[in-house]
């Protein structure tokens, strides 16, 4: 690893401390990791749109030989100008007196938006569900592949399971007809379905949070401090002393306000306090 | 025309949408796409709405030196410093004076907010801004160690937008999120009662998925805690989430079609 390599990866290791240290307080180094990814996140997204939207849906098209085509500038296509208008009407928001304008591109993207949300979500939220759904039962494996095995995901009961838990769930939501007799006990399974679901996805979303934490864990231990400390199986031919310098630079930084937080904690009258 | 004309283009748009799904006509399509396009460029004018309030919340804050005000130049640094890596890039391998004019640069912009958050000495902030418009400005002409790339795609691959990217927005997210495991986990030991059948099949279900890989309890149990959390994930789960999606994706059909006829109207403000 390079030196500049080396700084670049001392200050992610920065923001990561800064990030974590919001699990002792709200405190300055999680507030100015906060506002600077705010900024920078706004920054990138604005840089992404411009590449990727404004010039080539708007400014212009490459022709094959690699020469621009100006699309608001071909009178063949005047319509391109047209995205470019109503964009810009949005800012009319900034008049009080001619506000009501920027409704209408407001209101052709809604329109677009919705038109083409309603359709495309009745196909792959609703009727892929309901064929994934009536998939045949494989009645040849009620109980397992070879064998019997209850926790076989594939078998016909499990399938049976998912047709009858799904049917159950959605009972649970209707509410249009008492939940009393048969279809009060439908509804009833249907909501050990849901709760059962919900605890499977808290604890995968969990071990998904965990999973991060011992990235971030690890990329402090194998890259920066491997790096810092030339503690590689390799040695780096480029290390010198200012791998360590920015090192312990910032450790002494992390002792150092520790240090200043628990001699506050130790001075400071908390009135509050119990005797 | 401020409240019919609105109405009626979402009603003639949206309608237009919703039929051409079912018209596989080339031009059909074409004008289908078309359209797409269009709400993407609008979006792209409206960001720049939002970038505007972005500055103006900061500065507002800036000016009543609310609390953390100070952080508000942190936010504005950054959003200028990425939105110079992603237009400008390096010729060679030398940097030349890429850095000051960097620095010229978003020194420029926070002495603009300053002379707008400014109640006394607005020209004297004018005037350094100016002073570092006027060391840009030369540094941008003369120094030929970088270019500006507005109108093409190459600032995407910029060393100092991909390397800003990797190591200040990634590690940041990649905290945040990691930061959940520890709120979530503190909620859960909160909620998590076995007061009754439902909360007892909750806190089970969510344990035996949280177990799956731990590798102390492989000696004990064997395969059965990954293969019971492997079919609690693929029948029970799949069940709930499958009649969830379907909940939401008619949700999502009855706002969208309310919307189109008009009936919800809140989007106009």
């Amino acid at each position: 690893m390079d030196f500049t390599t080396f700084l670049w990866t001392t200050f992610a290791a920065f923001l990561t401390l800064c990030t974590f240290s919001f699990l002792y307080k709200d405190n300055p180094f999680y507030k100015f990791a906060e506002h600077l990814v705010v900024g920078a996140a706004a920054g990138y997204f604005t840089i992404i749109l411009w590449h990727n939207g404004m010039i080539p849906k708007l400014m212009y098209d490459r022709l094959d030989d690699g020469s621009p085509w100006f699309l608001y500038l071909d009178s063949s296509a005047p319509w391109y100008l047209l995205p470019a208008i109503l964009g810009m009407l949005m800012w009319t928001r900034f008049s009080k007196n001619y506000s009501w304008i920027s409704r209408w591109p407001l209101a052709m993207y809604i329109g677009i938006g919705a038109g083409a949300a309603v359709p495309l979500e009745m196909k792959a939220r609703v009727n892929e569900q309901l064929v994934a759904m009536m998939a045949p039962i494989n009645w040849s494996d009620f109980f397992g592949h070879g064998g019997f095995n209850l926790l076989d995901a594939t078998s016909g009961l499990s399938q049976l399971l998912v047709f009858v838990g799904t049917l159950c769930a959605l009972i649970y939501f209707f509410f249009s007809k008492a939940h009393t007799g048969v279809f009060g006990g439908m509804a009833k399974f249907g909501i050990w379905i849901l709760m059962i679901g919900f605890g499977a996805s808290f604890g995968f979303t969990v071990m998904a949070r965990i999973s991060l934490f011992i990235n971030r864990m690890q990329y402090l231990d194998q890259q920066w401090i491997v790096a810092a400390l030339d503690l590689g199986d390799t040695p780096n031919e480029a290390y010198h002393w200012g791998f360590p310098f920015f090192f312990y630079l910032l450790i002494a930084v992390v002792v150092g306000y520790t240090i200043i937080e628990i001699y506050r904690h130790v001075t400071s009258k908390d009135v509050t306090s119990p005797q | 025309m401020k409240q019919q004309f609105p109405r009626l283009l979402v009603l003639v748009f949206g309608a237009f949408l919703l039929f051409q799904f079912f018209m596989p006509h080339e031009k059909s399509e074409w004008l289908y796409e078309y359209l797409l396009d269009w709400i993407i460029i609008i979006g792209i004018f409206a960001l720049a709405i939002g970038i505007w309030s972005l500055i103006r919340v900061h500065v507002d804050k800036i000016k009543n030196k609310k609390i953390g005000w100070q952080y508000s130049y942190v936010t504005l640094a950054g959003l200028v410093g990425f939105i110079v890596f992603g237009f400008t890039i390096r010729n060679g391998a030398e940097w030349g004076w890429y850095f000051p004019f960097v620095l010229s640069v978003v020194g420029m912009f926070l002495m603009i907010i300053q002379a707008m958050a400014s109640r006394a000495k607005v020209a004297m902030f004018a005037g350094l801004a100016g002073v570092f418009a006027l060391t840009a400005l030369l540094i941008g002409i003369f120094d030929k160690a970088f270019s500006f790339h507005f109108a093409t795609s190459e600032g995407l691959q910029a060393y100092m937008f991909v390397h800003s990217f990797d190591f200040i927005l990634i590690p940041i997210f990649a905290t945040m999120f990691s930061l959940l495991a520890f709120f979530i986990a503190s909620a859960a030991y909160r909620a998590f009662r076995a007061r009754s059948i439902m909360a007892t099949l909750l806190l089970l279900s969510a344990i035996i998925v949280m177990l799956r890989f731990n590798p102390y309890l492989e000696p004990v149990f064997g395969s059965y805690i990954s293969q019971t959390s492997s079919w609690l994930m693929n029948v029970p789960n799949l069940a709930a989430q499958r009649a969830i999606v379907m909940g939401v994706g008619l949700g999502i059909v009855a706002t969208g079609l309310k919307v189109i006829l008009g009936i919800e109207r809140k989007y106009m403000g």
